[in-house]
């Protein structure tokens, strides 16, 4: 990170640590998350679409269930309590399929707060639904037209309005990648997901799952989902990169299956990249998942072996998207499909006595649209 | 003592300001940009800032992001760059050279081996996203090789980071004269202040640089820092106006720090 950012960083990291150990701070972020956001969110056994893949149980951690569609308003909660503990007036925010932009929209509007969102052009068009929810809550949405106009570029213009306007203003990250502190701050406001599914799923079957499956972008979801259960080793996890047209087409978002470590806004980690270091377009059919870096942590979790990563293609994505619709009564997140996708395989291999929790991060209406050029066949 | 300690000596004795001008390597092509470089100090640059382009210069304002564009486009690469340098060193052998980069494309070309090979043709590396914390390695594989890891510092920055920083600082400091980009707007009163305040922590050199754009604040600069930095504003020349209306900014600029001893 520049100069410039890391007196700001460093007072973040402070005021973190500082609140994370004050019961109240907690105290109120859980009853936003209870009378705002409908948390806890419901574990629900996804009896049919158990009986389609013919395998393990499938239960799905509804996310898509909170307040604003998706996981992303949990670490917005937090992150405002701490923008506004700290005194800051002004909020910024990157956004690729818009559901943190509308997230951090949201949080804004309940709190107050002046809020820009950066998203690129191509998500622009692509997510136009969460554009005029972002502008009715109050946010005024940039348009980044610069490389192809996805995360990647708004998060750097997210960035370079944070270096010009670093006094006032808020950065309020929303994925699990980014400068230190943020990949442990969106952790500890995530995994909220993975302690209530921990307490649903021994409720329900009396014993821990035996299999985890999220989708990974930059991963705040998969880590929320995952972290609580780390220290449980009988536990299988899988994080779903985006395959997009295939892992050997070049056009994917597989950070850690197919990219190589560097360094990319602020924190080292699994790049797309070429030989010479310049970083690499992504593509995925889902805006949420068309990032060409990853969150450290699943860097480590990777190299430890604690995770296994695997990749799901915008086909398979787009069926699941159908299946579960069809199945469950359930639209899922374009990004969440990868996960489904890739659950409905694995129940597949697995005995019916075993258990799946897969983390359903957000809901699909937004990609409505998207999918049906897909099927169309019109390539976005 | 390198070519950058016979320089920063040498306009110690003269009493006035150093002219640092900053291009981005390869921007348009390969061929133009080795064309200008040779010349720039034949045309009073006292010291010459090579930036290594990246497909994501997060610090970088619009003109010098476009700069990063043009040159990847053109296939300009690390090993293109060093390659540069060898041919600006033919021609001129005396102005002290600085790479100005961000980490990732030297970390995958591999940061020793480019020290290695660029030994002797330059002075120092300016990593924009390497901040203190994370500068020890690069310190002492660049000072090894009698090179410099030039540090930056900012108007955020506070007293005790400014201290740490300059207890293992050398070359020169880099100041950036704004919260901001390169090339964004300057605010001199506050801008003097802050010199004031950071040149007694300070026993090396410094420049200023981001937003200094035309002959006035130059001048105004003068004497008060002891490099300044034009990059935005020659960069934007050269891609408009070519070689000869960017030696040409480059005489006028220098031609007022000579004139203000």
């Amino acid at each position: 990170m520049p100069e410039s950012l890391m007196p700001a960083l460093q007072d973040l990291e402070r005021e973190f640590n500082i609140i994370r150990n004050k019961a109240e701070f907690w105290t109120e972020y859980r009853h936003i998350l209870t009378d705002f956001v409908g948390r806890p969110s419901p574990l629900f056994y996804a009896k049919n679409l158990t009986m389609y893949a013919g395998g393990a149980k499938i239960y799905l951690k509804r996310e898509d269930l909170n307040h604003t569609g998706a996981h992303k308003i949990n670490n917005c909660v937090g992150q405002i309590l701490l923008a506004k503990l700290m005194g800051k007036t002004r909020i910024i925010a990157e956004t690729g399929a818009g559901q943190h932009g509308v997230a951090t929209a949201t949080v804004c509007a309940l709190f107050k707060l002046k809020c820009t969102i950066y998203m690129g052009e191509t998500d622009v068009h692509r997510q136009q639904m969460n554009v005029d929810r972002m502008k009715l809550l109050g946010a005024e949405v940039k348009s980044v037209q610069k490389g192809r106009g996805t995360l990647k570029d708004a998060m750097n213009e997210a960035l370079r309005d944070w270096i010009s306007n670093v006094d006032t203003t808020y950065y309020l990250l929303g994925t699990g990648a980014g400068p230190h502190p943020y990949p442990t701050i969106v952790r500890e406001f995530q995994k909220i997901i993975g302690i209530e599914a921990k307490n649903q799923i021994l409720l329900k079957e009396n014993k821990l799952p035996d299999a985890l499956v999220a989708c990974v972008g930059g991963g705040s979801n998969a880590l929320g989902l995952m972290h609580p259960f780390l220290q449980d080793t009988n536990i299988k996890m899988f994080g779903v990169e985006a395959g997009g047209k295939g892992t050997n087409s070049g056009e994917h978002a597989a950070s850690i299956s197919k990219g190589k470590v560097g360094v990319l806004h602020g924190n080292l980690t699994y790049l797309l990249q070429d030989l010479d270091g310049q970083i690499l377009d992504g593509h995925s059919i889902s805006a949420g998942l068309d990032y060409p870096g990853v969150g450290p942590e699943h860097g480590i979790l990777f190299e430890t072996g604690r995770v296994t990563y695997v990749t799901v293609n915008d086909k398979d994505a787009v069926n699941a998207f159908q299946i579960l619709s069809q199945q469950e009564g359930i639209i899922p997140a374009l990004e969440s499909a990868h996960a489904i996708a890739y659950a409905i395989k694995l129940a597949k291999e697995m005995q019916p006595e075993q258990t799946i929790i897969v983390n359903l991060s957000g809901r699909g209406d937004k990609d409505l649209n998207t999918v049906k050029k897909y099927l169309a066949g019109v390539t976005e | 003592m390198n070519r950058l300690d016979q320089k920063l000596r040498e306009l110690k004795q003269e009493k006035r300001s150093g002219l640092v001008c900053y291009f981005t390597a390869g921007d348009p092509g390969f061929v133009e940009s080795s064309n200008l470089f040779s010349q720039l100090g034949q045309a009073g640059a006292d010291i010459i800032e090579i930036g290594i382009p990246f497909s994501d210069p997060v610090a970088d304002g619009e003109i010098i992001q476009a700069a990063h564009i043009r040159a990847l486009s053109a296939g300009q690469t690390v090993n293109k760059t060093i390659e540069l340098v060898k041919e600006i060193r033919l021609k001129d052998n005396k102005t002290p050279i600085v790479f100005m980069t961000y980490l990732n494309p030297i970390l995958q070309y591999g940061f020793e081996k480019l020290v290695c090979e660029t030994e002797n043709l330059i002075e120092g590396i300016l990593i924009l996203d390497a901040p203190l914390e994370y500068q020890d390695h690069f310190k002492l594989i660049l000072n090894a090789k009698n090179m410099h890891l030039i540090s930056m510092t900012a108007p955020t920055t506070p007293v005790e980071r400014l201290e740490q920083i300059s207890a293992s600082a050398t070359g020169f400091l880099y100041h950036v004269a704004e919260n901001g980009l390169t090339g964004g707007n300057l605010n001199l009163p506050n801008l003097e202040k802050k010199i004031a305040e950071i040149k007694p922590i300070f026993n090396i050199p410094i420049a200023i640089g981001f937003g200094i754009k035309n002959e006035s604040h130059v001048k105004a600069l003068a004497n008060k820092a002891d490099l300044i930095v034009v990059g935005s504003a020659l960069v934007d020349t050269f891609f408009k106006k070519g070689v000869n209306a960017t030696l040409e900014k480059v005489r006028a600029f220098s031609q007022v720090l000579k004139q203000t001893k």
